[in-house]
């Protein structure tokens, strides 16, 4: 309940329209008084920022058309958000948002940038309207600073999260492209690997193997690495746990396509290479499958 | 617990049951050898499927196992590694060097016969 406090420095502080204001008005009833003021001047509010954010050269990849229409629901939301005092709706909002911009290109700095140039849009209109009341004026940015901040709390945050949601999804979709473990003949399996292995990848490669040598009850793995550019210290020894943890299932692993780089690697980590089986390329790799699986492969034709 | 060994012709069969007590495997040991010595076993196969966990304790018993078998000129192939198993033996360093391995015990039964059909 708001209390009545005489002071010394109160001495007939006045509105613009010459009504005697009380002291301490409550933040809800602030929040509400500029609430109303956001919602009357929108259009000019709306077309202030606009203009703002072309002038900083933000959201570049969007038309005018566009950034018209998103600004419209942005500074609707943001409205609504400072009404209701809650954040779900803005949240939902800004993840939606995200997800139709980002694969536009739009960046995280201008994404942030446009929600504080609203910000700083909104904050002049209010100076401007209450400039002849610093008292007031403070309590109304004693009431708007907070949730505004909030506002680009949020929307930067939905923003990011829904990147980062992107960015795992094309990474697992990546790391199931490129690790196939294919048969080519009975009890012969080859796992051709092509770019860049990181530790998490040699690990995934690694247990998708062992599971294709139950599955498919191989003796012999062909690894074919031509595809593979470098590998550090750390990915080689998933290479060499690898070969060892397929000899546990029964299966014998043969490497080929060794770089001169990788080989080079691979002699420096000191791995004992008379217990990896080496061929130069992937038709001597299988050729070798071929031998000691019993196979003998002859022309029996002309090729037609 | 007892592992249970079976015979089956020329050689023993010895099947895991999930979690081994350290005195389980001594026990074992002994008794693997002790009937390849009665049974004159040319070859036997430990089936580990029931596996889902081998310690550095449990992978070197397999290896002594596998050592003083081979003293009696036998030959023991360890079958039923699990790949969720092999991936964290190969992290610990136990990778049973030396020792022969197969995927199971069809596998291993091939790998012995193969074997020895070579000797004779």
């Amino acid at each position: 309940m708001a209390r009545r406090e005489s002071s010394a420095k109160d001495s007939g502080t006045r509105t613009n329209n010459g009504k005697e204001l009380a002291p301490n008005e409550a933040p809800s009833e602030l929040l509400r008084e500029l609430v109303a003021h956001l919602r009357q001047n929108r259009t000019q509010l709306r077309e202030e920022w606009v203009g703002r954010i072309s002038e900083t050269r933000l959201l570049t990849a969007m038309t005018k058309e566009e950034i018209f229409a998103e600004a419209t629901s942005v500074y609707d939301s943001y409205v609504e958000a400072l009404e209701t005092e809650t954040f779900e709706a803005l949240q939902a909002y800004a993840r939606n948002l995200s997800e139709r911009i980002i694969p536009r290109g739009v960046e995280t700095h201008e994404v942030v940038g446009i929600v504080l140039l609203l910000r700083d849009v909104l904050a002049r209109s209010l100076f401007a309207k209450y400039q002849a009341d610093f008292r007031k004026l403070n309590r109304i940015l004693d009431a708007y600073e907070p949730a505004a901040n909030r506002i680009a709390n949020t929307v930067a945050v939905g923003f990011v999260q829904e990147r980062e949601r992107v960015i795992r999804q094309q990474q697992e979709a990546i790391r199931e492209l490129s690790t196939p473990v294919l048969q080519v003949r009975e009890r012969l399996l080859i796992l051709p690997i092509i770019g860049v292995i990181d530790p998490q990848r040699a690990r995934q490669l690694t247990e998708q193997l062992l599971r294709g040598i139950r599955t498919n009850r191989a003796k012999v793995v062909v690894i074919d690495i031509t595809g593979v550019a470098a590998m550090d210290v750390t990915v080689a020894n998933h290479l060499v746990q690898t070969v060892e943890a397929s000899r546990l299932l029964g299966a014998t692993v043969i490497v080929t396509g060794l770089s001169p780089e990788i080989a080079q690697t691979l002699v420096t980590i000191g791995v004992d290479l008379g217990k990896m089986n080496t061929v130069g390329d992937l038709q001597g790799g299988i050729e070798q499958a071929e031998r000691l699986l019993g196979y003998k492969v002859m022309a029996v034709a002309e090729p037609r | 617990m007892e592992v249970p060994i079976l015979k089956q012709g020329e050689y023993l069969i010895a099947t895991f049951q999930a979690a081994l007590s350290d005195a389980d495997l001594e026990n074992l040991r002994r008794a693997l050898v002790h009937q390849v010595v009665r049974f004159r076993s040319r070859g036997v196969i430990v089936d580990v499927t029931a596996m889902d966990v081998m310690d550095s304790f449990a992978s070197r018993t397999l290896r002594e196992i596998a050592h003083m078998i081979r003293l009696r000129g036998a030959e023991t192939v360890i079958v039923g590694i699990q790949p969720e198993v092999a991936f964290a033996m190969v992290q610990l360093g136990l990778t049973l060097e030396g020792v022969a391995t197969a995927l199971d015990l069809e596998e291993g039964l091939a790998y012995l016969i193969e074997k020895f059909k070579n000797m004779d």
